[in-house]
């Protein structure tokens, strides 16, 4: 993992005693609220529903066991017992005093966290693919790349003030497990046919009220030219993104009202320009990072059989582990979707049990996914029973991962001060109607993601199936959308027909499954029938 | 009637305007008729309250009723969490909210 230099931990102590003397000023009357709320917000500090709520940056998603227990620490001192791992890969406290506020940032400051540019019109928290490192189809650890631009984007004072907020996802492989063709940038790191490694550059993604996949700007940048191409590409979109209208002011609009050809000249001609500045970093640079996420002393000659005698964990063990690229290893998902409850959530006492299965299990590593589960990326198959019971006592060994009880759902209206619509009781619901009814299992992989609003930060246009909540006369009111894809076949959901009430969705989601297992031939998954069908035998079982 | 609602500054906490100070309560509201701004400005001014503003409400035999869902939800709290809302024990409290 990273270890912070004296640089960045300067940075961060120094903000920490800034916003300490901010919050002192407001509390003391001397900034007024329309003058405070951006000082807070660029510190991640929203005032949501109930309180203030603080998203504090999980980079690339990766956690050692010191930093999960700070954030259980936190959660018990400052909060109430709980945090929210969200689909950006971060943690939200939904609690919280403002008074307290530096206090927190300063105790994260301590193991190398904060919650700068967790929120504004910035480059916010860079995210990767949650099994980095792991995963056997990746052609190099995506995270150094990562924390390349972690630290080129951090408190650069050309992109603080961006038209709209811009989000940044680096993978490593074709299997994409981080929706990066959903982001502002996506980049994958690729080989050219000279077998050496580079970037391609998926710019204009995003989902929001106009959902659009990134097309492919650049097949492939030179790794000691990425950080000056993302330069470029974040300066055209400075110059030229729609700054007088905010629902068109992300770059997925710049790219599709200008189109992808004259955009993509405009960066290389500003790319360039950038050349001949010598902004890029060092490749010496990137290799001091690099030697931060060297893989860990994977033992060798390890057993690779499982014993599957207790079918408890059998079935968890198949559907809760991914393969490792060491022999003799995989890495383990926590599901964080127990059967009627709110997903993402985690209790004090869960997060500390993850740090500490993190520290004995998994090299004192583990990740949080944007699907809003825990993973231990480093897990000895020979110690995955021992694993699964601590996590079966703690509540936390739910076998469902990419099953539909394993749903996304954004904090939705139950907390959050934008949403139309509650959407964590309708996973709640959806997940014990499967669970009772028993079609749960029968029924594969099939991703369910809700949103509370339009803003889809549930993900629900990448839903296989997707649930929109809107506001219909002052009543809650759910779209169903059909199709969508995260992964590397993305695709866009589309809607059902009109919408349907709480009770309704639910039924309808069934009606939904009940078609796909009438129709599916061998092998296929929910999202293969409905491609292969179509909407209209969907639509016909809903709408008559 | 008109209520007013903010959050209190230091904890964030939701509050309820009662003709004299700012509680948690939404029962103790008091219609503020057109008097909305003129209490809102004031009472942030003296930051006994962040970001007031007044809503539409009724008086109903089950209390005073915010009129839009959301203003329903922050006076109780999150209807998945009950033990965190101002009804814990009242099993169908969250019917209220809908």
């Amino acid at each position: 993992m990273y270890k912070y230099d004296t640089y960045d931990q300067q940075m961060v102590d120094t903000r920490v005693a800034e916003f300490r003397d901010q919050t002192r000023r407001r509390l003391s009357g001397e900034l007024s609220e329309d003058q405070f709320k951006p000082l807070r917000l660029m510190n991640g500090l929203y005032l949501q529903l109930h309180a203030y709520m603080l998203r504090v940056a999980v980079p690339y998603g990766t956690l050692n066991g010191e930093q999960m227990r700070m954030l259980a620490r936190i959660a018990d001192k400052y909060d109430r017992g709980y945090g929210h791992f969200t689909t950006r890969q971060n943690i939200q406290y939904n609690w919280i005093k403002l008074e307290d506020a530096p206090d927190i940032l300063a105790d994260l400051a301590t193991v190398e966290m904060h919650a700068i540019q967790t929120s504004g019109n910035c480059i916010r928290n860079i995210s990767s693919d949650h099994f980095a490192g792991a995963a056997a189809d990746e052609v190099t650890d995506p995270r150094p790349y990562a924390e390349l631009l972690r630290q080129w984007s951090s408190f650069h004072p050309e992109f603080s003030y961006l038209p709209r907020k811009f989000k940044i996802a680096v993978i490593a492989s074709d299997t994409d497990r981080a929706a990066m063709r959903l982001h502002d940038i996506g980049i994958q790191i690729v080989t050219n046919d000279a077998g050496e490694l580079g970037c391609a550059f998926y710019i204009g993604g995003g989902m929001g009220r106009t959902p659009m996949v990134a097309p492919l700007i650049r097949d492939f940048v030179p790794l000691d030219e990425m950080v000056t191409y993302c330069e470029a590409a974040l300066r055209v979109y400075n110059r030229h993104g729609r700054r007088d209208n905010k629902y068109k002011a992300r770059i997925k609009i710049l790219v599709h009202e200008m189109g992808k050809d004259e955009y993509a000249r405009q960066v290389e001609e500003e790319f360039a320009h950038l050349k001949g500045e010598g902004i890029e970093p060092p490749l010496a640079e990137l290799d001091r990072i690099r030697e931060y996420f060297a893989d860990p002393a994977f033992k060798s000659d390890l057993p690779d059989d499982i014993d599957r005698s207790d079918p408890d964990f059998a079935l968890w063990a198949d559907r809760n582990t991914v393969a490792h690229k060491a022999p003799g290893y995989v890495a383990a998902v926590i599901s964080l979707k127990p059967v009627g409850g709110i997903p993402g959530d985690a209790s004090t006492a869960q997060m500390q049990v993850m740090a500490d299965l993190a520290t004995r299990y998994s090299f004192d590593e583990c990740r949080v996914t944007h699907t809003q589960n825990i993973v231990l990326p480093h897990v000895e198959k020979g110690q995955l029973y021992e694993l699964f019971k601590e996590l079966d006592a703690a509540g936390l060994a739910t076998p469902n991962l990419d099953q539909i009880g394993d749903i996304i759902a954004c904090p939705g209206l139950d907390y959050c001060s934008l949403a139309n619509a509650r959407s964590i009781p309708l996973a709640q619901k959806i997940a014990t109607r499967f669970a009772e009814n028993g079609k749960g299992d029968t029924l594969g992989e099939l991703k369910l993601k809700i949103s509370g609003c339009i803003n889809a930060c549930g993900h629900h246009h990448a839903g296989h199936i997707g649930i929109l909540g809107v506001d219909r006369k002052g009543t809650e009111n759910y779209q169903l959308l059909l199709g969508g894809s995260e992964a590397a076949d993305t695709s866009l959901a589309k809607i059902t027909g009109p919408g349907f009430d709480e009770d309704g969705i639910v039924d309808a989601i069934e009606t939904t499954t009940d078609v796909y297992l009438a129709q599916r031939e061998d092998g296929e998954r929910f999202l293969d029938t409905y491609r292969r069908i179509g909407m209209t035998p969907f639509k016909e079982a809903l709408y008559g | 009637m008109k209520i007013l609602t903010g959050n209190d500054l230091k904890t964030g906490d939701v509050v309820w305007w009662d003709g004299a100070d700012w509680v948690r309560d939404v029962n103790a509201s008091v219609d503020v008729g057109d008097r909305a701004d003129e209490i809102a400005a004031r009472e942030e001014a003296a930051r006994r309250v962040n970001v007031p503003y007044a809503i539409d409400a009724e008086r109903t035999d089950d209390g005073i009723r915010p009129a839009h869902i959301k203003d329903r939800v922050r006076a109780l709290g999150p209807t998945v969490r009950m033990d965190l809302t101002r009804r814990p024990d009242d099993a169908n409290a969250a019917d209220w909210v809908v």
